[in-house]
């Protein structure tokens, strides 16, 4: 039988374990985004051109293949970086390039950026360049938003229309 | 304030071996066996579409005396689990429980920490609230930082998340879980007979706590997940989740921290160097090969290998040797009733041996006759001033469990008025006090002769600093004995 000061002793642990744990599991509350504030959101998956033009292949050249690798062009495999800008207002807000996947470089190029604005009416540029030794950049969009607190705005690439889009 | 003197407070409150922290890896198995049973009721009412995942777990509130109660008991019962493995992981490294022949399951251990986080935040993803939205924007974010991950998972979330991706989480979350099992296993592997369960006082309390949490506190849902805007949490589990905050604002930073704790973790046992007790050693003329050893080792160190002949022969595998002496006590030849000049046992620790141990008896009963033998285990009740005034023979062990029984026996005959067996506060080799009972209880080989009269020899517990209730159990014997 327990002694009335172990009781007490006993009772205070596992009050001080429940509230621990009642406490550490709910309290205090994380605000991971600042009231009045949304997010805008770059998410790209792109695979970007070709460094090299396919070339044909001669007659004799396809001859030398085995029969089921007789493909009548040869392309390089490495692709091109792709580079994206973002412009907030008119300022600079996102400058991200990434390198195709893969050991070959011949896969997509993944951007993920995420960056927090200001609720309320915006202009957005975004330009995207995907082919070495472009000066300028093959796609943009230029458009005025306006978004709610807490709102995400998702920049993308459909690869459908070739357009940039937000969602 | 040390560990040990914190938790000795403690047994005050928790008497009879009932201390939470001297159970904290059984009681982080309680919290396992908790999450599982929970777990595998919620696994069979979850949809694990998009649609169906969110209503599916949180129409779990409307049956707050069936569905709610598990789901409270999972989430209270995973926090519960963290909190034990940290502070056993704590406790071990603070009384120097990871180095020399703990250091394989110290390492073993290890692998646990990133399983249970894993399992512990994916669970968070499957009821697909804004706290899971969060939970799993933030952790898929930090994932994409590594470099081989690829940097697409985080962007799963920013459009429409397919059906299949739930099924996926839900597989990851329990095959993980089951990891954790199998992890578990591996830890225990170098402990003969780990205490899996707590005491059962202890349980119910942790298990009452648990459930009145479940009650009081139901554990409710969110607003569904929405894509389209970022969630805005009311609440937060900084036990399971502490990580992802840290995450979300600086990815290399946690990654580079989660990999130097992981690294200071594993480097530990390593640092400083720690002396090794002379492991025991086998006498192969005098090893039966009975397997007594085999069976009484704490920490799996002896094994019996074949001899040329077919007979069994005892080896000990000195990385693994804790120099506890258990393996002696449990030796049927190392009786100090032998009649050789020197008593060689089958199995013995070269810096303490049965021979050794006999002679001190011998040479000191023969200048104190008649006086109160004690064989005390090295870490508990010293010879102090209280015990100094009293007519004994001092005995130290590494433990008591390294007392062959017969010893009792043997110093009753030579003229000793009575025997004691002092073990320590909590045994240092986990077993050696339970064996020492047992054997003089004759519940286990080699057993005390039963013809040994119980009231001339005592076994009991004593501290560092409770000498002065040891003496008391000495003149207790010497008072029955008139």
């Amino acid at each position: 039988m327990y002694s009335w000061r172990a009781l007490i002793g006993q009772t205070l642990l596992y009050a001080a374990f429940a509230a621990a744990i009642g406490i550490g599991s709910w309290w205090p509350p994380y605000q991971h985004l600042a009231p009045g504030r949304a997010l805008v959101k770059l998410s790209m998956v792109h695979h970007g051109e070709r460094l090299g033009e396919c070339v044909a292949l001669t007659p004799e050249e396809l001859a030398q293949l085995p029969p089921n690798m007789r493909a009548p062009t040869r392309c390089p495999r490495e692709r091109a970086p792709v580079t994206v800008e973002v412009d907030i207002d008119g300022a600079p807000a996102i400058r991200r390039s990434a390198q195709p996947s893969g050991l070959a470089r011949d896969g997509a190029a993944v951007l993920h950026e995420r960056l927090e604005v200001a609720a309320g009416a915006h202009r957005i540029g975004v330009r995207m360049r995907d082919r070495a030794g472009e000066e300028g950049f093959g796609y943009s969009l230029d458009t005025d938003v306006t978004l709610a607190p807490a709102e995400i705005l998702v920049v993308d690439f459909d690869a459908e229309t070739r357009r940039i889009v937000l969602r | 304030m040390s560990w040990r003197s914190f938790e000795h407070a403690l047994d005050r409150w928790f008497p009879a071996g009932t201390n939470p922290l001297r159970h904290l890896g059984a009681l982080a198995c309680l919290a396992l066996a908790l999450l599982l049973t929970t777990g595998a009721w919620l696994f069979a009412v979850y949809d694990s579409s998009v649609a169906g995942a969110h209503p599916s777990v949180s129409a779990l509130a409307a049956q707050p005396l069936a569905g709610g109660l598990v789901r409270g008991l999972h989430r209270y019962a995973g926090d519960a689990l963290l909190i034990f493995v940290w502070l056993h992981l704590l406790r071990e490294w603070a009384l120097g429980r990871h180095r020399l022949f703990r250091r394989a399951t110290w390492w073993t251990g290890l692998p646990l920490l990133p399983f249970l986080y894993i399992v512990a935040i994916g669970g968070f993803w499957l009821a697909w609230d804004r706290l899971a939205q969060y939970a799993a924007i933030a952790s898929a974010q930090w994932l994409d930082t590594l470099p081989l991950v690829g940097g697409g998972f985080a962007r799963q979330f920013d459009l429409e998340v397919p059906d299949r991706l739930f099924s996926l989480l839900l597989f990851v979350h329990t095959g993980v879980a089951l990891l954790v099992v199998f992890a578990l296993w591996f830890h225990l592997q170098r402990l003969a007979r780990p205490a899996l369960w707590p005491p059962r006082a202890l349980a119910l309390g942790t298990l009452g706590v648990l459930l009145a949490l479940a009650l009081l506190w139901p554990v409710r849902s969110g607003p569904p997940a929405e894509l389209g805007s970022a969630p805005l949490i009311a609440s937060f589990d900084w036990w399971l989740l502490h990580l992802l905050p840290l995450a979300d604002a600086t990815p290399t930073l946690a990654w580079l921290a989660v990999v130097a704790m992981l690294a200071l973790l594993a480097l530990a046992p390593l640092w400083p160097r720690a002396p090794a007790a002379s492991a025991a050693v086998v006498d192969a003329e005098n090893c039966n090969g009975c397997g007594r050893c085999v069976d009484d080792c704490p920490y799996v160190a002896v094994s019996l290998v074949t001899r040329t002949g077919g007979d069994a022969l005892a080896v000990v595998d000195a990385d693994l040797c804790a120099a506890c002496g258990l393996c002696a006590g449990a030796c049927p030849s190392a009786t100090p009733f032998r009649s050789n000049t020197r008593l060689i046992s089958g199995i013995d620790l070269p810096g303490s041996t049965v021979d050794a141990l006999r002679l001190r008896l011998r040479a000191q009963l023969a200048a104190r006759p008649a006086a109160v033998v004690v064989y005390a285990c090295e870490r508990g009740a010293g010879p102090s001033t209280d015990v100094a005034g009293v007519d004994c023979v001092w005995l130290p062990l590494a433990c008591v469990g390294q007392l062959p029984p017969a010893f009792v026996d043997y110093a009753l005959r030579q003229g000793a008025t009575g025997v004691v067996v002092a073990a320590c506060e909590a045994c240092e080799f986990r077993l050696g006090e339970r064996y020492a009972r047992e054997r003089l209880a004759g519940l286990r080989e080699p057993r005390l002769r039963a013809r040994v009269p119980t009231q001339r020899w005592r076994i009991v517990r004593a501290a560092e600093g409770e000498e002065r209730q040891l003496t008391e159990v000495i003149d207790g014997l010497r008072r029955a004995r008139g």
